[in-house]
């Protein structure tokens, strides 16, 4: 059976043993980024580049405030995931309901879904965010930054409820089969029986339209959220220069490479158990 | 293993192979002491013989008039018609440096791409683009062929209408289009307490007003005349801003060290000493000059 230690080393090269290994791999990486490197370096329009997309001064001077404008889009992806957990989650089991009864309910689901993956995000926030406060109706808000969060919570929906309903269809039929002969109800199987196993099968894909999600709140920018994107656009505009969007590019990697390698080693976790439930 | 290292930087070297091809500088004009790099035929123009001028599509009033003919790929006005106020000043400005008007062509260029790192696709660029000293860095500007004021656009009958200094306006919600000195203008001398809102295009910041997202937009004031006459209904000019620092201006934009700046300085010179320009201004801007200074 393999252990975790075979797996580190197939990143590094398959089954070489683990010291020349390891050897191998710096010198390759070595060679490898320093040839590109000078590639990058050398090419012609480096001066112009290196001015005008790293240029130290320009970072300095708009990084404060891209920081501060971040923690609008850290908000909006933190509002719009605990929405979109709850709402996709009902989704996949709405469409997930047995039998002829509740047909229209879960054709209602496939709809739902089909559209809302089909449309770009980025014109479902221009239409929300453009086209709902125009109904000028009572009570409801025409802040962007509302209808933006909407928008998100509606298109992530589709596609979390789709791993949901991966996860739950994962969960063989005889658990439910079982459950239901030690006498629970339909809802109580369900709930009990299938639904923690299917979350946590899925957790790892979860991640993964999470970190989809992060970068998708720069799309509230269209709508006129002042966020962290709108900010270094702003700045790059002043400036003729394009340091701010890599300080917000910059950004975004440093919330996301943590998850990635979360998402990674969860993966890595959930395979392992597995292997020990089958050679069980 | 070895072969593995090998391919790795074969691979590598691969990657150095397919570097950029070099791109040669801009045509530049002879180095040696020409008579006058300004006549036509010296001109480090893209293409010989004709003048490449940039704008951005849509082409807005009052800048560009005269609609679009059939089959145009310009939407609002073509810029080929010579009318409206940026269109004469093109051509009066190419005439002068020896290009007729079919010698004259007009390349879309989104804003973005007036200042994109390195050689660009047009001679000049004009486009309503505000000289700032730090953009000067990235880009050549010419002389002013325009010194603009902002001002703010509001919906009648709304509460900021009625404002008549800056100070009023501190309660509201004001918007921008992106990357615009309208924007500067309100972070740096308006300072409201609520957040300004800006967006991609001047449409949909005039969108965002007409919904009571924001409260006014601030634009320059040849464009509030056109958004009050035109897109909104209820529109009003709640007045102009007054200068601070240095008087505001609209330079033509060109590539970073392209000499031919010098010769449209000249032209803009000529125009400006033979009233040529004054005329051109007075036929699209005359009644588009007058509101209300904010004090």
């Amino acid at each position: 059976m393999p252990d975790a230690g075979d797996r580190r080393s197939r990143i590094l090269g398959g089954g070489v043993e683990g010291r020349r290994g390891v050897a191998i791999a710096v010198v390759s990486t070595v060679v490898f980024f320093t040839a590109v490197i000078l590639v990058v370096v050398s090419s012609p329009g480096w001066p112009e580049v290196k001015r005008s997309f790293f240029n130290f001064e320009v970072f300095r001077d708009s990084f404060p405030e891209i920081l501060r404008r971040f923690l609008i889009n850290v908000q909006a992806f933190l509002i719009a995931e605990v929405f979109i957990l709850v709402f996709a989650l009902f989704l996949a089991v709405l469409r997930s309901l047995p039998g002829p009864v509740f047909f229209p309910i879960r054709a209602l689901a496939v709809g739902y879904t089909d559209l809302f993956r089909g449309i770009p995000t980025i014109l479902v926030i221009y239409i929300l965010g453009f086209g709902a406060p125009a109904l000028q109706l009572q009570g409801v808000p025409d802040s962007p930054f509302f209808w933006g969060v909407v928008a998100l919570v509606l298109v992530y929906s589709a596609y979390v409820a789709e791993v949901y309903r991966a996860g739950i269809e994962s969960v063989h039929p005889s658990q439910v089969a079982s459950a239901r002969s030690l006498g629970l109800s339909r809802w109580k199987a369900l709930r009990f029986v299938v639904l923690p196993q299917a979350v946590r099968r899925v957790i790892p894909p979860l991640l993964n339209d999470f970190i989809g999600l992060q970068k998708d709140s720069a799309l509230l920018a269209l709508i006129g959220v002042l966020e962290a994107f709108r900010r270094s656009q702003v700045d790059t505009a002043g400036a003729f220069n394009f340091t701010p969007y890599v300080a917000t590019a910059l950004l975004f990697v440093v919330i996301t490479i943590p998850l990635a390698r979360l998402t990674d080693w969860l993966v890595g976790r959930e395979r392992t158990k597995r292997q020990a439930e089958g050679a069980a | 293993m070895r072969r593995a290292l090998v391919m790795a930087s074969v691979f590598g070297v691969l990657l150095a192979a397919c570097a950029p091809e070099e791109t040669g500088p801009v045509a530049g004009p002879d180095e040696s002491p020409a008579p006058d790099q300004c006549a036509t035929e010296n001109l480090p123009v893209l293409t010989p013989g004709q003048l490449t001028i940039g704008t951005d599509n849509p082409a807005f009033p009052p800048w560009f008039e005269g609609g679009t003919p059939e089959g145009s790929p310009w939407e609002i006005n073509d810029p080929s018609t010579g009318e409206g106020f940026e269109s004469a000043v093109a051509y009066a400005v190419a005439e002068r440096m020896g290009f007729g008007p079919d010698q004259v062509v007009w390349v879309e260029v989104p804003f973005a791409q007036s200042f994109k790192p390195g050689p660009k696709d047009f001679d000049f660029d004009i486009n309503q683009i505000s000289y700032v000293p730090r953009r000067d860095q990235a880009v050549d500007f010419s002389d002013s062929y325009y010194d603009v004021n902002q001002a703010l656009v509001a919906v009648a009958g709304t509460p900021i209408a009625d404002a008549t200094t800056l100070a009023e306006l501190q309660g509201y919600t004001l918007g921008a289009p992106v990357g615009t000195t309208s924007f500067d203008y309100i972070e740096s001398n308006i300072q409201p307490t609520e957040d300004p809102a800006v967006y991609d295009t001047l449409n949909d910041s005039v969108r965002a007003l007409e919904n009571g997202q924001v409260d006014g937009i601030v634009v320059d004031l040849p464009t509030a005349f056109f958004i009050t006459a035109v897109q909104i209904e209820d529109g009003v000019i709640v007045g102009q801003f007054p200068t601070v620092g240095a008087q505001e201006y609209f330079g033509m934009v060109f590539t970073e060290g392209n000499p031919l700046v010098e010769c449209v300085n000249r032209a803009l010179d000529e125009l400006k000493a033979d009233g040529t320009l004054a005329a051109i201004q007075q036929e699209w801007l005359a009644d588009k000059a007058d509101a209300p200074v904010l004090q």
